[in-house]
C-alpha cells in the first residue's frame, strides 16, 4: 500500500480477519465518557493515589501536577472515588 | 488436459487398501495431512476418530501436540488458538458436542483460521439419540464454514485431506467442517483406499503456509499469526464503525470457495482417480428426468440404487448430491434442477415452523427460473429412522404422480414417520 487510504476506510482497504490496522494509542477511546474528572488543585496535595488507580492510565503527571488525559480517559469515576481529599469531581459532559 | 504432472497419478493398485469405518478414514486422513494440534473432546459417534487419533500421538506416529480438553467449547478454543498461531489444527465432533462449540465457531470463521472439523452428523438432544441426522450441521450452517457433505468412508478420507487444502487456500482462509453421516458412515467398515503419506504431504505443500498481510503500523507485511516479533492484535472490540466492514470479507471469501472445492477436486482426481462430481454436486441421471430428488451425505447411496432400478422401468428419474452446502451452490444447483417437471427435496433436518434447510435454499435457487418445477420438501430419517428403498422408491412414485397431475397437495412430507 503506497498511499494511506482515506478515513474510515471502506471493506477493501481494510486487512482480513479484522485485524486491527492502527496500534490501540491511536484509537482515542475518550468519547465514551459520560462523565468527566475535574482535578481541583487547590485540594490536591499530590499524592498519585489517583495516578495509581486509574486503569486507563489517563492520569499524568507533567512534574508540578496531577492532569487528566481526556483522549483516552473513560470516565469510570475511579479517581474521584479513591481520591482521599475529594479533590476530583465528576461533571457530565453535557455541562461546560 | 495433456498438462505435465507435477505429482504422479497414483493408480488404485498402489494405494494402500484398508477396511476402516468412517472415522478411522478420517483419522488415517488426518495423520496424514501433518496437523500441528488436535484438541478434541469425545462424544458418540464421533470418538473413533480422536480415539485412533491419539493411539498416533501415544506411538509416535505423527508430531501433533494433541491436547485432551475438558469439553468442546475448549476444543475449538484450543483450535482457534493453535491456529492463530499458525498452526494447522483440527478437531471432530457430533451433535450437542458441536453445539457447545457454537460461539466459537464464528469465532474461528470471522478470525479466518483454517480449522477443520469432522462433524459425525447425529441428532440432537432432548430427547437423548445418538443416531444420525444432519440437525447438528444445520444449526452452525450461519456461523461462517465451509460445510462439505460426504456419501461414503472414502469420501471421508478424500475429503478431510482436501479441506486442510481448501481452507489454507489464500482464496478462502476460513474453516472447513467435513460432515459424515453417525454410524450409517462412522461404524460401519468399508474398504478405503489411501494414498502414500509422500503424496498426501506433497498435495498439500507440506506444513501449513501461514497467510501473509500488509499491517499498517508495522510498515510491512507478516504472516497473520500471533508472533512476538511482529505483534497483532485477534479479535478485538469492534463496534459499528467497522464490524459492518469486516463482516464483509467473510461474505466475499465464501465467493471464492466454490473455484476453489473444483479445482481440489480435480487435482485429487489425477492424484487418486477419485472425484466426486464436480466436488459441489454429484448428479446422476439428471438430464432428461422429469423427478430430481436432492439429498446430502450417505442417503445419496440408496437414492442412486433406487433411480437406477426405476430407470430400469422406464421411469424418468434422477438425483443430485448437494456435496458443498455452505457456500450453497445456487447457480450450478439451478442448471441442474431447472428442466424437470418436480424436485423432491429429502432433508435429515428439520427447522421447526418452517422446513427442512435445503428445501429454503433450492427455493431461492429455483425462484428466477420463468418456469420453475414444483418442489416438495421430504423430511426424512430425523434421529437415524432407516431411509430404505422401498421408502425413497414411494417417495419416487408420488412425486411422479405430481408430475402427471401438476398439483402438489403437500408441500412438506414426513418421510417413515407413523402417524
Amino acid at each position: 500500500m503506497a498511499s494511506s487510504p482515506k478515513e474510515p476506510r471502506g471493506w477493501k482497504e481494510l486487512p482480513l480477519a479484522a485485524l486491527p490496522y492502527k496500534l490501540s494509542l491511536e484509537y482515542k477511546t475518550g468519547d465514551w465518557r459520560a462523565l468527566r474528572p475535574v482535578i481541583d488543585h487547590n485540594k490536591c496535595t499530590k499524592c498519585f493515589t489517583c495516578w495509581i488507580y486509574c486503569p486507563e492510565m489517563a492520569v499524568i503527571w507533567d512534574g508540578e501536577k496531577m492532569n487528566i488525559n481526556y483522549d483516552y480517559c473513560k470516565g469510570c469515576g475511579i479517581c474521584a472515588h479513591e481520591c482521599p481529599v475529594k479533590a476530583i469531581t465528576m461533571v457530565p459532559e453535557t455541562s461546560e | 488436459m495433456a498438462v505435465a504432472k507435477q505429482i504422479p497419478h497414483v493408480p488404485p493398485e498402489k494405494q494402500i487398501l484398508m477396511s476402516v469405518n468412517g472415522d478411522e478414514a478420517v483419522a488415517y486422513a488426518v495423520k496424514q495431512s501433518l496437523v500441528d494440534v488436535v484438541a478434541a473432546y469425545p462424544i458418540t459417534p464421533q470418538t473413533i476418530i480422536v480415539e485412533r487419533f491419539s493411539e498416533f500421538v501415544a506411538n509416535g506416529e505423527v508430531h501433533t501436540e494433541f491436547i485432551a480438553v475438558e469439553s468442546e467449547h475448549s476444543a475449538m478454543s484450543a483450535c482457534v488458538g493453535a491456529a492463530a498461531a499458525g498452526a494447522r489444527a483440527f478437531t471432530a465432533t457430533a451433535a450437542n458436542g458441536l453445539a457447545l462449540m457454537w460461539e466459537i465457531l464464528y469465532i474461528a470463521a470471522s478470525l479466518r483460521l483454517p480449522i477443520v472439523l469432522a462433524v459425525v452428523n447425529r441428532a440432537l438432544s432432548a430427547p437423548i439419540n445418538i443416531h444420525c441426522d444432519h440437525s447438528d450441521a444445520m444449526g452452525m450452517r450461519d456461523s461462517g464454514w465451509v460445510q462439505l457433505f460426504v456419501e461414503n468412508s472414502q469420501e471421508a478420507y478424500d475429503t478431510t485431506i482436501q479441506a486442510f487444502k481448501i481452507a489454507e487456500d489464500p482464496r478462502v482462509l476460513l474453516p472447513v467442517a467435513v460432515n459424515l453421516d453417525g454410524f450409517f458412515l462412522s461404524h460401519t467398515l468399508e474398504d478405503v483406499r489411501m494414498l502414500p503419506d509422500e503424496v498426501v504431504h506433497e498435495f498439500l505443500g507440506g506444513y501449513r503456509k501461514v497467510y501473509k498481510t500488509y499491517v499498517d503500523y508495522l510498515g510491512k507485511e507478516v504472516e497473520l499469526k500471533l508472533d512476538p516479533a511482529n505483534p497483532l492484535s485477534f479479535g478485538p472490540l469492534d463496534l459499528y464503525d467497522y464490524y459492518f466492514e469486516h463482516k464483509m470479507h467473510q461474505v466475499e471469501a465464501m465467493k471464492h470457495v466454490p473455484e476453489v472445492v473444483k479445482e481440489v477436486n480435480e487435482k485429487w482426481y489425477e492424484l487418486s482417480g477419485r472425484r466426486y462430481g464436480d466436488g459441489i454436486l454429484v448428479p446422476y441421471q439428471t438430464e432428461d428426468a422429469d423427478v430430481i430428488v436432492t439429498v446430502l451425505g450417505s442417503t445419496a447411496g440408496t437414492v442412486r440404487y433406487v433411480v437406477k432400478k426405476l430407470r430400469e422401468k422406464g421411469y424418468k428419474v434422477g438425483m443430485v448430491r448437494i456435496r458443498l452446502f455452505r457456500p450453497f451452490p445456487f447457480d450450478e444447483i439451478r442448471e441442474v434442477l431447472k428442466g424437470a417437471k418436480v424436485i423432491g427435496v429429502m432433508d435429515r433436518a428439520i427447522s421447526f415452523g418452517s422446513y427442512g434447510p435445503s428445501f429454503l435454499e433450492i427455493n431461492t435457487a429455483l425462484y428466477d427460473l420463468k418456469e420453475k418445477p414444483l418442489l416438495v420438501n421430504y423430511i426424512y430419517g430425523l434421529g437415524g429412522r432407516d431411509a430404505p428403498p422401498d421408502l425413497i422408491e414411494k417417495m419416487f412414485m408420488e412425486l411422479l404422480e405430481i408430475a402427471k397431475t401438476g398439483e402438489v397437495k403437500e408441500k412438506i412430507r414426513f418421510l417413515g414417520v407413523r402417524e
